[in-house]
């Protein structure tokens, strides 16, 4: 395999696309929003039980590519009893990893998230690893109404 | 192949001989977009450095030269169909506009609250969109031909389907995302002896076998320069005569009009009427060459390339493991639509292209195509007269490697 295919499909996303986390509607939750990418048809659901300002459970739904799945998997992972200015600030950090590459993203501070790195070669899959974190915040800021990455 | 050098044909092809990501690029896109012919590059190039001028208004040498390619294109394009009247051949921007043409003038002027429109579930995007609209402007319903597990239209249905209040038929001859052919032919003669009149969509069509307009007696037949190895931007509406004579204007503007004064507007003739403002001069011109290219391959030997291509590649992709093709109609043209295990198609599309195959993936603009398949997406390898047997090849062994990656 050529390195920026491994780095794109690396072992922590596979396994987190054919075994995601948190895949679940979240028993009693106060949040929830749908995000949809109209390019390529991959839809997704989250829901939350947000606690004051902090995000006490997630969980989400959906269909789509690898990419798309691993990241909302671990995105769900990464946010869980993180405040919502904490998970906003994450979503800024994966959103550069994922567009502008590791350079000048404090890797370490992402955790797992870091695993999505490899997306920055692959600009036309950009959109799949940001569509949950789209989706999240849009839950988080009471939009009921469904996101879309066009 | 009798009569038909396909390597030669690929030297046609300057954009094939290039190498992405440091292989020989594959491109199994051709229903999406096809590649041109250096003919067809030429003849634009041509065009701009000799004869460009507006067409139908100067008095100058150039404007002559300019109308005369352009006229002459559409007398390319009448014979390439076989319409009787080089009249019947309007030229817009590509299959899409030709639908929203018909739909906005034919459907303004003929349909109302309880009328039908009949469209079958295969199409593109492109023939459902314009007659949703044109429902939602005039009250017409909107009525569906169904579909098969293979991708072949019911046709038993079909006649209960074709009611007095059925207004037009638009149908697709060739389905970009199964490549099921539809016996247009058939569905005609039916839908006109319920004096229905058809619309067909033969945007990936032309491009694989020869279409002649009388014999299958359609109405209208809509199709784009760019799928069948001419320039993006143009595209052909033909109408018979008698069905384009009574039609309302689509959108005004120059050469459409006899006369004008600030208290009325003469129309112009048919097909100028038709054409407001200044046509895609060159993209007549390069759409022309394109015509010519196929015509000097012979449309039979591009069928019959396409027709051997097909059987192998069904042949090949079925011995990938965990493969199955989506589309298996009897009659087919060399598209082939398919799903790996649960592997999301971006990503086959993904690790594809990294060997330096290009291929489709997605809904191909046919949505209700993947709601009866209840599938979000496909993988979508389509063939043209420049691929080959290797092509293939390259195709099964990509496809092997994303199995690998996702072992």
């Amino acid at each position: 395999m050529s390195s920026d295919l491994s780095d794109l499909y690396q072992e922590v996303v596979l396994e987190h696309s054919k075994r995601p986390r948190n895949y679940r509607v979240v028993e009693g939750h106060n949040r929830e929003a749908a995000g949809h990418n109209p390019l390529c048809g991959d839809q997704l659901s989250v829901t939350l039980k947000v606690e004051g300002d902090v995000i006490r459970d997630i969980g989400f739904q959906g269909q789509g590519c690898a990419i798309s799945k691993a990241s909302a998997s671990l995105m769900t992972g990464a946010v869980k009893d993180k405040t919502r200015a904490e998970a906003e600030a994450l979503f800024e950090r994966v959103h550069k990893l994922v567009t502008e590459g590791p350079e000048g993203v404090d890797v370490d501070a992402l955790g797992k998230l870091a695993v999505l790195s490899g997306v920055s070669e692959f600009p036309a899959r950009v959109k799949c690893a940001s569509l949950a974190w789209h989706t999240l915040r849009a839950a988080l800021e009471g939009r009921g109404e469904a996101v879309s990455t066009e | 192949m009798s009569g038909f050098d396909v390597q030669k044909v690929r030297a046609d092809f300057p954009i094939l001989r290039q190498e992405v990501r440091g292989r020989p690029l594959v491109y199994l896109d051709s229903a999406a977009t096809s590649q041109k012919p250096q003919a067809v590059i030429d003849s634009i190039v041509r065009f701009y450095q000799h004869d460009n001028a507006n067409v139908h208004r100067g008095v100058h040498v150039l404007s002559e030269r300019a109308t005369e390619a352009y006229e002459g294109a559409r007398e390319t394009v009448r014979r390439f169909i076989n319409a009787r009247d080089a009249k019947e051949i309007i030229f817009v921007r590509g299959t899409t506009e030709a639908i929203n043409l018909v739909a906005q003038t034919y459907g303004r002027k003929h349909l109302g609250p309880g009328n039908e429109v009949l469209i079958t579930h295969i199409e593109h995007h492109a023939n459902i969109v314009p007659w949703r609209m044109l429902c939602e402007q005039t009250g017409a319903v909107l009525k569906v031909i169904p579909v098969d597990e293979r991708g072949e239209l019911k046709l038993d249905a079909v006649d209960a389907l074709m009611t007095e209040r059925t207004r037009i038929l638009a149908v697709t001859h060739v389905s970009n995302a199964l490549g099921t052919v539809v016996p247009v032919k058939e569905l005609t003669r039916r839908a006109h002896a319920k004096g229905i009149p058809v619309l067909v969509d033969g945007a990936q069509a032309v491009t694989h076998f020869p279409v002649d307009v009388q014999d299958l007696g359609c109405d209208f037949y809509a199709f784009s320069g760019h799928k069948m190895f001419g320039p993006t931007g143009i595209g052909v509406l033909y109408g018979r005569l008698e069905r384009l004579e009574p039609l309302p204007p689509y959108q005004g503007g120059g050469d459409m009009i006899l006369s004008v004064t600030m208290e009325k507007v003469t129309y112009n003739r048919v097909p100028h009427r038709f054409e407001a403002g200044t046509p895609d001069l060159a993209g007549a011109v390069g759409l022309a060459a394109a015509i010519e290219y196929l015509e000097a391959l012979g449309m039979a030997n591009v069928a019959a390339h396409d027709q051997e291509l097909l059987a192998y590649a069904t042949k090949a992709l079925e011995s990938v493991p965990g493969l199955r093709i989506v589309g298996t109609a009897r009659e087919k043209s060399a598209v082939l639509s398919f799903l790996l295990e649960d592997i999301h198609p971006h990503d086959v599309g993904t690790i594809l292209d990294r060997e330096g195959i290009c291929i489709r993936t997605g809904h191909h603009c046919a949505q209700p195509v993947m709601q009866y398949f209840k599938v979000p997406a496909t993988s979508r390898a389509s063939l043209a007269l420049y691929n080959t047997t290797e092509d293939v090849d390259a195709l099964v062994r990509g496809l092997h490697k994303v199995l690998e990656v996702f072992k």
